[in-house]
């Protein structure tokens, strides 16, 4: 794609270029590697209780990442993402009780969701904005209360997970800590990948004029499934990680795998942060944080402050923090879209200014 | 008999699920919104109901009118501040708000009411009293009077949408906002007017809820939301009649469902759901296709 465009454009004007960035990504890239080692690094100096508190936040960061894929470059609200996340939960749990290491099952739980999804996607495909928002929370309850029939798994009252009792409880947290990391960086560099490739495209041609991409024969249908198919996948190794954190796997309730306020979180932090970029989860996942620990004492409030910051970001502050960031001092970390510009422009502007001053 | 005695029953709770449904089909029907805290809401109007009886000591059927004004009245505020705003921003920010709305209300009502559950005192009289036709089969006034107030509310709607000025003015509205406003129609007041009878649909629904079972934060969206949207889908939307048909479709299959086994109660009426998404998603009573 960027040869076409530069070629068509070369005829026209030689001094114009097509980049992904008008700054160079280089740095913000090596600068992601470095942070990322960091991050990997955290158990050698860290104790145990932060990086428990860590893994939840790369949990919601892994949950924010997949919703912002859905809800901000697919056009696809989904209110029963908690679906996918309690599935791969149970995913982990089912093959540890036949004896598979519940490290092995996270693989299983990112493929079972994801091929649960597929069944899904076919009931809701038809449906737009909140009419495929309800369907989606319906078939979540759907699920849970399928899930809740089996006895042989705990039924309505949950299951402990086994195969991990043999590790010394530091040891299976710094562990837990590198599979959700792994499974966060993952997530964000396959949505990164996942954008830059032609669904990127796709999906861009899409959210800018439904019907004329389809008229020029883009597979509009397709690349919304795959979109959702992937999203399951992402919320599904999530869940699997809950499962061996919380070294059990509850359905209902209020910190039940099935329960809605996961989405919530995972809307939340997407539009506080910034929908429709790979950056806004990242923030949002901070302020969660943040918020999730100065007001965990007292119990739910954390989520009430969320939801509305998150309303009033939506009505107010549109792009979220990071939009908002991008709008004044055009920076992206994680270029996706496409940037026409001369390079002798900046050289030209300071030119311009240098005569103006002087 | 039993079969005929648990149809009979699901009948009559698909008029309390008619009744959850009205609210959110009108919403959609004027404003196309798909108001996500729907279930919330009436939630909150049981919680105001179960208030307003403890502190005033009034029969429950006395709280109904005060709870439908007080819905009203708070249906046109929201609709006039956040709702509106969330509509002129796009479909995206509306169903943000209101599922932020729903969050908030529902962890809301678990700070200030515990997650414990607690009904209307209706008077065990009501509650109990039946009376049975043959032998096998036995109506409670409750459910029989519940489902009697949804029709009777749907039959109202119905009335005041096709036969008052004021109902042909939302429908106006609703099928060209910019001619209505160029006719000298006030779309933002008429669609205040619109969720204000819808809040007071929700608030009826809300206090039934509560008399039949009992309240807790989480049956908004666990039973309320789902339910209404269920019947909806299963009746077609936009038609008032349709949404009892899928109330009572949803009932039954529900009732049928626990006549089987009780934890299959929600699940048949969710197979029903599925089934009727699949293969009609326009619903059962309306023509058109639903995009």
């Amino acid at each position: 794609m960027t040869e076409i465009a530069k070629t068509s454009l070369r005829s026209e004007e030689k001094s114009l270029k097509v980049t992904r960035s008008r700054r160079n990504v280089a740095w913000s890239g090596i600068g992601a590697l470095v942070l990322v080692g960091v991050l990997f690094a955290f158990p050698y100096y860290v104790k145990s209780g932060p990086l428990g508190i860590m893994v939840q936040g790369l949990i919601v960061l892994t949950l924010a990442s997949m919703w912002n894929l859905l809800a901000g470059y697919a056009g696809l609200v989904s209110v029963g993402q908690q679906a996918f996340f309690g599935l791969g939960a149970y995913f982990v749990l089912i093959p540890a009780l036949h004896g598979v290491t519940p490290w092995a099952g996270l693989f299983i739980a990112a493929i079972g969701a994801a091929v649960c999804a597929v069944p899904m996607w076919w009931l809701v495909a038809r449906l737009r904005l909140g009419y495929f928002a309800i369907a989606t929370w319906v078939l979540a309850s759907v699920v849970m209360l399928l899930i809740e029939q089996i006895s042989s798994i705990g039924g309505g009252s949950g299951m402990a997970l086994p195969g991990l009792s043999g590790y010394d409880p530091a040891v299976l947290t710094a562990y837990t800590y590198w599979a959700a990391l792994t499974v966060a960086v993952l997530a964000i560099g396959g949505v990164y990948l996942l954008l830059r490739s032609r669904v990127g495209l796709t999906l861009t041609a899409i959210r800018d004029d439904e019907r004329a991409a389809r008229s020029s024969g883009v597979r509009v249908g397709l690349a919304r499934m795959g979109v959702f198919i992937a999203a399951a996948a992402g919320c599904g190794a999530a869940g699997g990680i809950l499962a061996i954190e919380q070294l059990q796997v509850v359905p209902a309730t209020s910190g039940g795998v099935f329960s809605v306020q996961w989405t919530a979180e995972m809307a939340f932090a997407v539009i506080i942060g910034g929908i429709g970029t790979i950056e806004g989860p990242i923030i949002g996942t901070i302020v969660y944080m943040v918020l999730q620990q100065t007001l965990q004492s007292y119990n739910a409030w954390y989520l009430i402050v969320l939801g509305i910051v998150a309303i009033a970001i939506a009505l107010f502050a549109r792009r979220g923090l990071w939009g908002t960031v991008d709008e004044r001092f055009n920076i992206r970390l994680f270029p996706v879209g496409y940037h026409l510009w001369s390079p002798g422009e900046a050289r030209r502007r300071r030119r311009a200014a240098a005569r103006v001053s002087s | 008999m039993a079969w005929v005695n648990a149809i009979i029953q699901g009948v009559l709770t698909g008029g309390l699920y008619a009744l959850f449904a009205c609210g959110l089909s009108l919403l959609f029907g004027v404003m196309k919104v798909v108001n996500l805290a729907h279930g919330d809401l009436a939630t909150v109007a049981g919680y105001i109901g179960v208030g307003i009886i403890a502190v005033t000591h009034v029969p429950v059927l006395w709280s109904i009118p005060i709870v439908v004004v007080l819905m009203a009245v708070l249906g046109y505020v929201l609709q006039r501040s956040l709702l509106e705003a969330a509509i002129t921003r796009g479909e995206l920010t509306t169903l943000i708000v209101t599922f932020g709305l729903s969050i908030i209300i529902e962890n809301g009502l678990q700070q200030f009411f515990t997650a414990n559950s607690r009904g209307l005192g209706v008077g065990d009289s009501f509650v109990t009293a039946s009376f049975s036709i043959g032998s096998q089969i036995t109506i409670a006034y409750l459910p029989l009077g519940i489902f009697i107030l949804a029709v009777i509310v749907l039959l109202g709607l119905q009335m005041f949408m096709t036969r008052s000025k004021y109902g042909r003015l939302i429908r106006a509205v609703a099928d060209d906002r910019e001619a209505a406003q160029l006719s000298g129609a006030d779309y933002r007041h008429v669609f205040g007017i619109a969720a204000a009878i819808a809040f007071g649909t929700v608030a009826i629904a809300g206090i039934a809820d509560g008399m039949t079972t009992t309240l807790s934060p989480t049956i908004g969206t666990d039973t309320i939301l789902l339910f209404a949207f269920a019947s909806v889908v299963i009746g077609g939307l936009g038609s008032l009649w349709g949404t009892l048909l899928g109330g009572i479709i949803l009932g039954v299959a529900q009732a049928i469902g626990a006549q089987i086994s009780p934890n299959w109660e929600p699940l048949a009426g969710y197979a029903v759901f599925l089934l009727v998404l699949v293969v009609r998603p326009q619903g059962l009573t309306s023509r058109g296709a639903q995009s």
